[in-house]
């Protein structure tokens, strides 16, 4: 059993964790829920070492012990796959080292590295968990739920008692979910405790046992899955009812702002036909490889257009360059944000105004009040929790750094804005108010792309869909007339599967 | 659907990518041997080979320092350094050649420790303060040897007459013996290089440098100190330069303050083309020791086909800009 107890951790400005109790048995999988900012991740990260200095006890099986770094938490049989999960791969080093780094780096094996052992050990721990993929691969070249299994895979090697998944679900397809609940499940048959972090909470309802809930750095309570509901669990992480996870505003729907025609390019984008009108929200549906981000991305300028052009508002154009693109008044809201959509080391402030810096300078020089007031303005309306506007984004949780990485983009004068699944890792409470944003936009008279593989989440805020399957639109339905099951049966292939028979 | 980018297809550019560099280099000793008679006898290939020993004991002391995304900039002057200090100890203190050789290797080891202090416990960044200490060792060596380079029967400064002491026969041979007809330096280039090799690919603590430059919060967090092996990595830098620097102070039998300079820019180049060695797109020992081997190679052909030589720099940059082409082109994608 393992047992935190009155855990406080406090960051210049922050107290992140106010006093916390939190308790794991073996064999469970355990749920950690709580609200962006609540404290999830800095609570696991005190578990796995990665933070020296903590205030409050950690005992295993009633033994106190001490955690003050990584290697300390792996003898102790606690492994994390991080949130981030580039943070923990060495991209230009193969899956096989990356799966065995520990064995590498733990000094068990002698000076020389065996490389026949690691490569055969690595092969066996992906084929137990079920995967395709080549050991001699690099990391850089694997696709981001690769990347988590090989971290996964990782863990299962070191044999850990206890396994930490800190939003492992956020960058997988529903089939890969389900692999991992599978996997999981057998981990937990094998006499592990999993604990696991999400903002599905269909997910945690799905495959936890107990309920662990954070709000605001404080303890809020356990509880067994079988006593709770999802509404239940929504209120106490937000300290508050949820009425409408959807809020919508009735918009009129004017002119058509961007036609897209026959539109073919890199990344396997084929053949696309879609538009947007003023004051529409459009969805983007299809599973995660289905080509989603892919024409999100061609669309933006980046890649090479094959063939078709865009219209905006009546006027042709060809984004050669996502510079282009903005210039022609798109915006886009990318998919991995650590990589393309924020700038980590920065100040929330410095992120915020970036794609918009003309509207606050003049003569070329920027106008430091005028900044700091666009900021402090956006991360009130977005709800970013932080400090001050002056935090380095990388201090932010990972959920706030999504919603800088959306909120600047609320800032610019863009016509159409092109968002590709911006609710990863964002709590329900603030998806809600996301949502509400994006109202206002289409308010003002501007159209939307929404792209996302939550299919609930395309119902509830779209008014049209287009449904993508290997890189084309293989269907075009009304929001309001659909169900999930029929997106999910377009969105896997069914409409051609359809037409051969 | 899901494997959408694994399609087995015939890539050209994947080929390109992998093989370019030695197809290079391969297409630079054809077009040679063709164009020149006496270009492809074993004189020659031996003459390439120890020209480029230099260049390339340099150049995997880069390379070491590039593995944990640092970059050692001094390592050319620490091979001047260490030739000057072994010249002043043979010729000027008349002290043995076995101090001569192992003095120098020290100083070279204690300047990587100062290096990776600064870069660590200052925290200046690796290119600047190798710059720094750069120009330091350069001045150091000036001041230490007293201006001119140290020479055997040179005159010593304030009338003190010749200088007694020689440059020993057993120092010589690191720069200009032969064994079974081999150049000691090649000999020395290709053991470093191997040994090199070993380190960084077959040992874990090579996989614990290269996990450091490839993802330093990934190694801190997976347990390893950071800041242990990026003090080693800088100390075997500064060991394999000295190496560079006997060798050279054996070849010229001599020590001369700028002899190791003029070095610096091949052995970075080399270092660099390696990463594109068979695609590996990371520094390693094997792909400098290439690396350096195409430099020379277009030098020594060039040189043969009566290239001038202010125009050879041309075609040694034109030949790195493919390199990296090879290297980062990829990277973009
Ligand atoms: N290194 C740090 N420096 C300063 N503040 C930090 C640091 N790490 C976390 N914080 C702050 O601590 C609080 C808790 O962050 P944490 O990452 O634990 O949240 P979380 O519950 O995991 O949220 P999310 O669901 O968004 O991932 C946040 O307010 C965050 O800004
Ligand atoms: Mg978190």
């Amino acid at each position: 059993m393992l047992k935190m107890k009155s855990i406080t951790k406090t960051f210049p400005g922050v107290k992140a964790l106010d006093n916390v109790d939190f308790e794991v048995e073996l064999g469970e999988i355990h749920a950690l829920i709580g609200a962006n900012g609540a404290g999830k991740s800095t609570l696991m990260k005190i578990l796995a070492g990665a933070y020296g200095g903590y205030e409050g006890d950690i005992f295993i099986d009633d033994n106190k012990i001490t955690m003050n770094n990584p290697i300390e938490a792996k003898h102790n049989g606690i492994v994390i796959v991080y949130q981030e999960v580039d943070t923990a791969l060495v991209p230009h080093l193969t899956v096989a080292e990356n799966i065995m780094m520990d064995y590498i780096v733990d000094g068990k094996n002698d000076v020389f590295m065996n490389w026949k052992y690691i490569r055969k050990q690595a092969k066996q721990e992906l084929d137990a968990l079920d995967l395709d993929i080549n050991v001699n691969c690099l990391v850089s070249d694997l696709t981001l739920s690769e990347k988590q299994m090989v971290l996964i895979g990782r863990a299962v090697f070191h044999k850990a008692k206890y396994l930490i998944l800190d939003e492992p679900t956020a960058p997988l397809s529903i089939e890969e979910t389900e692999k991992l609940f599978e996997i999981v499940r057998k981990l937990k048959n094998d006499g592990m405790s999993v604990i696991f972090i999400s903002h599905r909470l269909d997910e945690v309802f799905k495959i936890c046992e107990k309920i662990t809930v954070l709000k605001d750095g404080k303890y809020v309570g356990t509880f067994a899955t079988k006593e709770m509901t999802i509404d239940k669990s929504v209120e106490k992480m937000l300290g508050r009812k949820l009425e409408n996870s959807y809020p919508k505003i009735k918009v009129d729907i004017n002119e058509t702002l961007l036609e897209v025609k026959d539109f073919s390019g890199t990344g396997g984008v084929n053949n696309v036909n879609l538009n947007v009108r003023s004051g529409e929200i459009v969805g983007l549906a299809g599973l995660v490889g289905g080509g989603k981000t892919e024409l999100c991305k061609l669309l933006f300028g980046e890649g090479n257009i094959l063939q078709g052009e865009i219209k905006l508002k009546g006027k042709g154009f060809k984004p050669k360059t996502p510079a282009d693109a903005v210039q022609m008044g798109l915006a886009l809201v990318p998919e991995e944000r650590r990589k393309e959509g924020i700038l980590v080391n920065e100040s929330v402030e410095t992120n915020l105004t970036l794609p918009t810096l003309d509207k606050y300078c003049k003569r070329s020089f920027m106008q430091k009040g005028k900044i700091k007031k666009a900021s402090v303005e956006s991360i009130d309306k977005v709800g970013i929790k932080t400090p001050s506007e002056k935090q380095l984004i990388a201090n932010l949780s990972g959920g706030n750094q999504q919603k800088v990485a959306i909120g600047k983009w609320f800032l610019s004068d863009a016509e159409v804005f092109i968002f590709d699944e911006p609710t990863k890792g964002v709590d329900v409470g603030s998806k809600a108010e996301i949502y509400e944003l994006i109202g206002e936009l289409v308010a003002q008279g501007k159209g939307i792309i929404y792209a996302s593989c939550e299919f609930n989440e395309i119902l509830g805020l779209t008014d049209r869909v287009y449904v993508m399957y290997n890189g084309t639109v293989v269907k075009e339905l009304i929001s309001e007339e659909t169900t999930e099951e029929e997106l999910l049966y377009y969105s896997a292939g069914g409409a051609l599967n359809e037409k051969q028979n | 659907m899901k494997n959408k980018t694994k399609k087995k297809q015939f890539d050209l550019f994947k080929i390109l990518y992998k093989y370019g560099t030695i197809m290079v280099i391969i297409a630079a000793i054809l077009f040679f041997a063709i164009a020149l008679d006496n270009f492809f006898n074993f004189n020659n290939i031996t003459n390439i080979f120890r020209s480029v020993s230099i260049v390339a004991l340099i150049a995997l002391a880069i390379t070491i320092s590039l593995t944990i995304d640092g970059f050692d900039l001094s390592a050319a002057t620490i091979a001047g350094f260490s030739s000057v200090i072994a010249a002043k100890f043979m010729v000027v203190w008349e002290l043995g050649p076995v101090p001569a050789i192992i003095i120098p290797l020290v100083v070279g080891v204690l300047i990587g420790c100062i290096n990776a202090f600064l870069i660590i416990k200052m925290n200046i960044p690796d290119m600047l303060t190798t710059l720094s200490m750069m120009f330091l060792l350069t001045g150091v060596s000036i001041t230490f040897q007293q201006g001119s380079a140290i020479y055997n029967f040179m005159p010593l400064p304030n009338n003190g007459g010749i200088a007694s002491g020689t440059m020993h026969e057993a120092f010589l041979y690191l720069g200009q013996g032969e064994l079974f007809g081999i150049p000691v330096p090649v000999i020395i280039m290709l053991s470093v290089a191997t040994l090199a090799h070993i380190f960084l690919n077959h040992t874990k603590y090579g996989r614990y440098l290269y996990m450091i430059g490839g993802n330093q919060e990934a190694a801190k967090l997976s347990g390893i100190s950071i800041n242990k092996y990026k003090l080693i990595a800088y100390m075997i830098s500064g060991l394999i330069a000295a190496i560079g620097g006997l060798v050279l102070g054996a070849r010229l039998g001599s020590g001369e303050v700028d002899a190791g300079g003029p070095y610096l820019m091949d052995a970075v180049a080399a270092s660099f083309i390696g990463f594109s060695i068979f695609g590996i797109g990371k520094p390693n020992a094997f792909g400098t020791l290439l690396g350096a081997l195409l430099m020379g190679i277009l030098l020594n052909g060039l040189v043969m086909m009566n290239f001038p030589y202010y125009s050879q720099d041309i075609v040694k940059g034109f030949v790195l800009i493919v390199a990296l082409s090879l290297t980062y082109y990829k990277q973009m994608r």
